[in-house]
Parts: C-alpha cells; structure tokens; sequence
C-alpha cells in the first residue's frame, strides 16, 4: 500500500513546508476551501473515519454536534498527548509530516468555523515542539493561517501548548481542564466537549492521526478512501510495534490487518526466533492476548469480539522467556502515579493492586491475592469519572485471565 | 536589565495567545521553571504577579504536573523511562549502574549536583527502547556501556 499518513518521511527534510508542497501538500486545503463547510463534514462522513486516539468515535458524528452548537467561538484541539504507553505513532507525524496535521486542522477548522486552535503537545517530546513550532511559522508565512487564509476570508490561528508530564491530560476533558491552566482532572460528562469545552464554548478535540487523515480523505474522496481496509472503520492505520520482535517500529497498514500479519510478515517475527507469549495489541490499558488468539484482524469493531480492543494501535509483543507478572506490576505502577487522585476507587484501589502484585513478585504472595486483586480491579471499574481506573483493573483481569497459572506459581513456592 | 525584565516580556507574549490569561499559565510555568532552575516560591510568586492569578492556585497546578520541578535540581536532568517496552529490554539494569556508579537515586541529585534522575512513564521511543532525555536531548537503544560515554558529555 502507498502510504498516505507517513508519504514523504524518507525524504530527510519532509518537515519543510516545500518539501511538503512538492507533493502536493496544501493542495486539499484550497479544494475544501472551494467548498462549502457543510460538504466537507459530509465528506468525512462518507469517508467512514473514525477517531485514532483510542474510542474509534466517528468523526464526523463529533464534528456534526460540534457544527449544531450555536455558541461561538469554537476551538478546535489536536490531541497531541500520546501518553498510552507503547504508543509512539503520533511522534512520526508530528516530527517527520507536521504539515500534513496542520493541514487536516485548517480543513477541520473551515468545516466547523473554529477561529482558534491548539495542539496539546506532551511535554516529554521537546523536538516535536521545535518542528512544529517552525512548521505553524511556515504555514502563517504562506498564508494558510491567519486571518484571510489563502485570500478567502478564512481566519485560524493554531498555536502549541506543551503539556507537563501527566498521562491523565491526554483525556479529552482532562485536557480541556490543562490547557485552561488547571490541574488535570476529568470534568463529567455531559455537557460534552462539542458544546461545552475550552471556556465553556463548543471544542473539537481530535488524535494527531486523525487530522493527518482529513487532507487524504479530501485528496481521494471519502468513497475512495470508504473502500481502505475494513469496511466497517476504514483507511490507512499507524500501528506502533514494540517489545520482542525483529524489527519494531511504526507500520502504517490498512486497518483490519491482522495481528499476526503485523508481528510476523511486517515486524519479521519474534527476536531470536524464540517463541511468543502474548501481546498487549491497543497499548497498555488494552487486554492482554495469548499467542493463540493473534488472527483478530486490528480494527475497533473486530477486536472487541477477539477479548481485546485496538486502542492506540500500540502493539507489545512478549516472548516465551516474559515474565508477565512483573510486567502486570510495571502497568500497574504506571497507573498509580498517573492517577489524578480525583475518584476514591482509581486513587485508593489502584496502589492496592500494586501492594499485591508487588508482594506476589516477591515471593510473598499470600494464597487468597488472586482473588483478591480481582475483588479490587471489580470495585474500581465503573465506578469512576473517566476510563483510567477500568484501564488498570481490565490489565489486573486479563493478565488473570489469560496466565493465571503464572501468578499462581510465584505464590506456591 | 534586571534578569526577570525578559521573563515578564515572555509571559505577556504569551498571554497574546489565548482568550484567557488562566491559559498561560502552563507555559509561564515553563518559562519560569527555565529561569529560575525550579518552581521556587519566587518563581511562583512571580508568575502569579505576572498573571494575575492567585498563588495557591498557581502552586496547586504546578504541584500535579510531573515535569514541573517543586525542588531544586543537578545542572542535567536525567529523564530516564522504565515503563514496560524499556523494562523488558533491561531499564532496570541502568538505573542500577546510576545508582552505583554515580550515586544518583530516582528522585533524586547527585551529591555533587552534577545529575538529577526523574523515572519516566514512557516517552515514546519504545521501538528504541530502552531511552532517556538529558535536558531537552533525547537518546535511545540505551544499555550499560553507550549510557556511560553519553552522560560523560555532561558535565
Ligand atoms: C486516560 C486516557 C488517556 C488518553 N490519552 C489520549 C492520548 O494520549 N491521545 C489521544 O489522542 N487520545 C487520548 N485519549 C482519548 C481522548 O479522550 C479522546 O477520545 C480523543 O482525543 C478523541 O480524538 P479522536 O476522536 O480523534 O480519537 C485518552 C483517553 C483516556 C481515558
């Protein structure tokens, strides 16, 4: 397949505006801006995209609440946070094709009359800042930010907000609450986003990869891109492959490929040619898989029916020689100091899960810890504000789940 | 020119940025953090003055945020990740090495203030694993040997 997220990245200069226009670049920024705002929301939605930055919401259904809501003005937010470990699909985008995301925002921001946006950029990636930064100066300088974008009467301006080093923010409403220079904690949902977001006015927050779809979508034409991959959420997929095989890295396959086309015809199988154990297949608040269950085929409808979700596209891959336990405590770990503290059940029940795997990694395990890390992941899910919780506890069950005997045998002894 | 002249000039400027002076805050932090080595209570002092936002309220977002510094730090912040992809390909490993060879813990400075050591919850190179940040520089496919030649570059 023709890579239409990651064209151009061989080129060693791919992030320079020119560099970027030689391929066409910006060219589906002046068609879109030929038409009407509502065709190009109708084009997204014939393209059937959905949002690559964990849910699969369809895009243009959140674009549409958006575009409803009287209220002005809107501001339009590139989630930039690419916390979820394991992922790092977003990073070549953002450091390799920033103009291909600024593009897909000024498109987004004609089709939804959004004036301001902002990319919510992780703090941990300081060179994505730079290129970006020099790209946005570059897009300002050609007149496709501004207040009269390409001579049309256009106005957007978009700016990069860097984020501090907190997992929680890369959820929409966490997000919302950060950049409005609070601490980051969910809000409660409704009122939504759409309607009520950054200073209560209606906010579209969308992935990296999403808005790096939207100028290929205007490129081809939603039908043609409709007929990419799985027919149910279609079109080109960034898969971040880490962990034990050959050669990890970022793949961009159609979506639907299946898993172990991805580990084994892409990633060139298991390191050492040792043999697999699992795979943590949408990053790490995703459920584990055994090696037996690898022919699900990566899309957000298909997953869920394998036991597992697509997530982030973040895959993690374990050989034999694992030791899974340890690796169940390391995400635990994760989710305890990333816990915004806000919900009792995610603050208190989270760090009681990691004072039990700790102790059964140990060797201390006492003969009632399984069942009791199970009652604990229970009383957390569900009953929190946002997904963080029922991240950790579905880690806690489906490491269960699946390698019992594991966590069994580090008691017994 | 008083050293926070420039300082103040920034933060108006960013201010310009959005429709809310609350919405600088985060990037006046930044630039206060880079001024004045951490969030010292001057620091905060300053840029609650410079925005107009009460301290306490200041000083309860800078706390949640993991990359805003409440203490002072060495002159080289080592911002080395051990989430699961580093782990498996042996994290651990370095943050014994410098622990023994530097004497350096996670959290905490060196005794001769050379090196600080922050573990991070993973920045994004998990292809590359295991991998750092030194102050803003960034290094990967890390292990016990090119760790040392690279840390000996900061002095
Ligand atoms: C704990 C948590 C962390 C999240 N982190 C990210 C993230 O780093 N990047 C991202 O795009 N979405 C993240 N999301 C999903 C966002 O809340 C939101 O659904 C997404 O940005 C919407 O964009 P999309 O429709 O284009 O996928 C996270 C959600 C949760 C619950």
């Amino acid at each position: 397949m023709k890579r239409a997220l990651l064209r151009n990245i061989d080129n060693t200069n791919s992030a320079d505006i020119n560099e970027y226009i030689k391929i066409s670049g910006y060219a589906s920024l002046l068609k879109a801006l030929e038409m009407k705002p509502s065709d190009v929301i109708d084009e997204v939605k014939t393209s059937g995209l959905r949002g690559r930055g964990g849910a699969g919401f369809p895009t243009a259904t959140k674009w549409a609440f958006a575009s409803m809501d009287p209220k002005f003005p809107k501001y339009l937010i590139c989630n930039a946070d690419e916390g979820e470990p394991g992922t790092f699909k977003d990073r070549p985008i953002l450091e390799k094709n920033p103009h291909q995301l600024i593009e897909g925002m000024i498109i987004s921001a004609y089709a939804l009359s959004a004036e301001y946006g902002y990319i919510y950029l992780r703090g941990e990636y300081p060179n994505a800042c730079n290129i970006l930064n020099n790209a946005i100066k570059q897009a300002y300088g050609k007149g496709y930010l501004g207040d009269n974008i390409s001579g049309k009467g256009v106005r957007f301006h978009l700016h990069v907000h860097q984020g501090a080093g907190a997992y929680i923010c890369g959820e929409e409403t966490a997000l919302i609450d950060s950049l409005e220079g609070k601490r980051g904690q969910p809000r409660i949902k409704p009122p939504f986003p759409v309607n009520e977001g950054f200073l209560s006015r209606p906010t579209i927050v969308n992935n990296v990869e999403t808005f790096a779809n939207i100028p290929y979508i205007m490129e081809i034409g939603g039908e043609q891109y409709a007929k990419i991959g799985s027919p149910q959420c279609p079109g080109p997929k960034l898969f971040s492959v880490s962990g034990h095989v050959k050669t990890p890295g970022v793949y961009e396959l159609p979506m639907g490929t299946t898993l172990r086309e991805i580990i084994y015809t892409h990633c060139g199988g298991i390191k050492d040619d040792k043999k697999l154990k699992a795979v943590i297949p949408g990053g790490i608040s995703t459920p584990i898989l055994p090696a037996d269950k690898i022919d699900c085929p990566m899309d957000f409808v298909s997953m869920p029916r394998y036991g597992s979700m697509l997530g982030s596209g973040a895959v993690m891959v374990f050989d034999e020689s694992t030791d899974l336990v340890k690796v169940c405590l390391r995400a635990i770990k994760f989710f305890e100091h990333e816990s915004c503290g806000k919900c009792t059940p995610c603050r208190e029940g989270v760090g009681w899960m990691r004072a039990i795997l700790k102790r059964i990694c140990d060797y201390n395990g006492r003969e009632t810890d399984i069942e009791h890390l199970l009652e604990v992941s229970e009383n957390i899910s569900g009953n929190t504000f946002c997904p963080l919780g029922d991240g950790a506890a579905t880690v806690v069950q489906n490491f269960i789940k699946h390698f019992r005997g594991e966590f069994e045998s580090k008691i017994k002894i | 020119m008083n050293k926070t002249d420039g300082l103040i000039r920034d933060i108006r400027a960013i201010k310009e940025k959005y429709q809310s002076k609350r919405a600088a805050l985060l990037p006046a932090l930044y630039l206060a953090q880079r001024e004045f080595g951490w969030l010292s209570p001057e620091a905060l002092e300053f840029v609650a003055e410079a925005l107009d936002v009460p301290k306490a309220s200041i000083k309860g977002t800078a706390t949640f945020y993991a990359m805003f510094k409440n203490k002072p730090v060495g002159r080289h912040l080592i911002q080395l990740c051990t989430n699961v992809a580093c782990m498996i390909m042996g994290a651990e490993r370095l943050v014994d090495l410098l622990r023994d060879k530097y004497g350096i813990e996670p959290n905490g400075t060196s005794a001769d203030g050379r090196f600080s050591l922050v573990i991070m919850e993973c920045i994004g190179a998990c292809d590359t694993a295991p991998a750092m940040l030194i102050n803003e520089d960034f290094y990967d496919n890390l292990n016990k040997e090119n760790i040392i030649d690279i840390l000996e570059n900061y002095k």
